[in-house]
């Protein structure tokens, strides 16, 4: 038995019993709930590790086999199927909350599924449940497989999958119990944050110590962008997230700073998850799935340094342009501004690498979905980092604020960049894990493609004329100098419009159901890849 | 923490009087190593690394 089985077992063994008395004993219902998963989890654990180790062979596996690198597959396996499941099920309140906006009655009193809880429950279920289980997953591939080396540690990849989604299991129940400490995007109460922290250390050092046993010379460049997004959501979480919790037996906490100082922690923690969760980790993705995809190599590696280096040292400024006109000093709104506009350079720059990458391979969009799609999210990226930009520009922003406008904007990068290009990367990951030829069916990517497309275009440009209309309505003033609508009558002039972004989010969800059952049939009937034992070959 | 925030520490003053011009030099030493010619050997190489099979 090694030392971090009978820790690790020992430790779970000792906090289950803990749980349950802290479940006996807490101040909150919704606290208790929690107490008694974070109980059977323990428990569970414990069992596992047990099992694991009377069923597995005396020794570890072996680094090596036949000279070559022996990859751990499992944890990553389980990454990007459940990836799948929480994508679904954040499709899934997605397009119920647009329902809801819609048709308010669909709240239907309840305060469980009433807007206000599953909102957060889709943005947590779409952001950090799907995008974050395809960025472990493909994190722990592509530098295992670009390091030419196993995966480090034995226990520790599963206890960072398996830990990460049941910190994802807390929040998600936590919402809708009415648990929530009110910061956009960083809704979890202190002991769910406590938990994230020490996954994500495990995570870092995971993937630290592979890159550091590394066989190749060179780091490659999506192992900058891995590494970024992790050291910065670990910094991002811990900068925004001190607070003090009322009891330790209730759920309750109140942040450590007030004021203006805590809009500010939490804007540049919210741009932040922006730029290095949604941006750098899927442009690591992109960096590695597209040039193996098109069977290209990347267009410019110069390029590629110099863009991510731009990215770093401009993007962490950004934040204060989500308070423009708020009590947060006029310098530090320009200053967010002015670093906004500067990061178009950085952000284009690798789009046109990205896009480029395909010179000479542009047929491969006529036959390939997968590659489409991909190249599809790069042309997105390019559109909202133009976007976004232009939005934070004072001016812009005193019209866009508080609109749809600002919805229909994160959806043209959240469906378009961060949706297409997680996809494509699990349509190339399914086959490559499972060790299959190809997969079951490229019509049906195709079918994915288009319906997930057409419902992108009607969710945004719904979304542009319903914010754009509402933000002029807001500030029409009659001859007189009074306003000349009302509220309410806002609400009713976009009422068409919500209908329409309803509908987008429909066909994105079916789309995403043909993927479901496409990648279930790879996995189930897909032939096997024989030539060699670890699948490597894309389908063509 | 409070007199972090403040401009009266030494560290504080050492980052408000210094940060522009150390962070323009780190970024203009990236940009010379991006474009150094005798590394575009090993970025070459590098750009073809998802390619590569093993």
């Amino acid at each position: 038995m090694t030392q971090g089985e009978a820790g690790l077992g020992a430790l779970s063994a000792v906090s289950a019993f803990v749980f349950v008395f802290v479940a006996a004993k807490a101040a909150d219902g919704a606290f208790a709930f929690h107490a008694a998963l974070f109980a059977v989890f323990s428990l569970w654990a414990c069992f596992a590790i047990f099992n694991r180790y009377f069923s597995r062979a005396a020794a570890l596996p072996p680094q090596e086999i036949n000279g070559r690198p022996n990859y751990n597959f499992g944890p990553i396996k389980f990454s990007a199927a459940i990836a799948m499941f929480w994508g679904i099920a954040g499709f899934l309140v997605g397009l119920i909350i647009a329902l809801q906006l819609a048709f308010p009655v669909l709240n239907f009193d309840l305060p469980w599924i009433s807007f206000g809880r599953l909102r957060p429950l889709h943005t947590s279920a779409v952001i950090f449940a799907f995008g974050g289980n395809v960025l472990i997953a493909s994190s722990f591939y592509v530098v295992q497989k670009s390091c030419r080396v196993r995966l480090a540690g034995d226990l520790a990849p599963w206890f960072v999958v398996l830990g990460y989604n049941f910190f994802i299991l807390i929040a998600g129940t936590g919402y809708l119990l009415g648990v929530t400490q009110g910061k956009e995007y960083a809704e979890p109460e202190w002991y769910a944050d406590l938990w994230l922290t020490v996954v994500w250390v495990v995570y870092l050092l995971v993937f630290l110590i592979t890159v550091i046993k590394r066989k190749e010379p060179h780091i490659f460049v999506a192992n900058w962008f891995f590494l970024a997004f992790i050291v910065t959501i670990a910094v991002l979480h811990l900068g925004n997230n001190p607070g003090l919790p009322v009891s330790l037996l209730g759920s309750k906490s109140y942040i450590a700073w007030g004021g203006v100082q805590d809009a500010m922690f939490q804007w540049w923690y919210g741009h932040n998850a922006v730029g290095f969760f949604l941006t750098a980790g899927f442009l690591a993705i992109m960096y590695y799935f597209v040039p193996k995809r098109a069977d290209r190599p990347i267009y410019s590696y110069r390029l590629s340094i110099i863009h991510f280096w731009a990215l770093i040292f401009l993007y962490i400024w950004a934040g204060p342009h989500h308070l423009h006109y708020t009590a947060l000093p006029d310098w530090a709104q320009t200053l967010g501004m002015t670093f906004s506009i500067m990061l178009w350079m950085p952000s284009w720059g690798g789009m046109i690498n990205g896009l480029l990458t395909l010179s000479g391979a542009w047929d491969k969009l006529r036959t390939d979905p997968v590659l489409r799609m991909l190249v599809v999210s790069v042309a997105f990226y390019g559109m909202s980092t133009f976007e976004g930009p232009m939005m934070s520009i004072k001016v812009v922003n005193s019209l866009s604020h508080y609109t749809d406008w600002t919805i229909g904007h994160v959806h043209s990068g959240a469906l378009g960049w961060v949706g297409f290009v997680s996809f494509g990367a699990l349509y190339c990951l399914v086959p490559w894990l499972w060790n299959k030829k190809q997969l079951y069916s490229l019509k049906l990517v195709n079918w994915h493609f288009w319906i997930s497309t057409l419902g992108i275009v009607l969710y945004i440009s719904a979304m542009w004329v319903s914010g754009i209309m509402q933000g002029l309505m807001w500030r029409a003033y009659t001859a007189l100098g009074f306003l000349e609508y009302s509220f309410i009558e806002t609400v009713e002039a976009m009422h068409p419009f919500y209908v329409t972004r309803a509908l987008g989010g429909a066909l994105f969800l079916i789309g995403s159901l043909i993927m479901a059952y496409n990648l279930w049939m790879t996995v189930r009937v897909g032939e096997e890849e024989v030539a060699s034992p670890v699948a490597l070959q894309p389908a063509e | 923490m409070k007199a972090l925030l403040t401009a009266s520490n030494p560290v504080s003053e050492f980052v408000t009087s210094l940060w522009t011009p150390l962070f323009v030099g780190i970024f203009i030493a990236i940009v010379l190593y991006a474009l150094w010619p005798r590394n575009k050997a090993t970025f070459d190489a590098a750009s073809k690394m998802p390619l590569r099979e093993d």
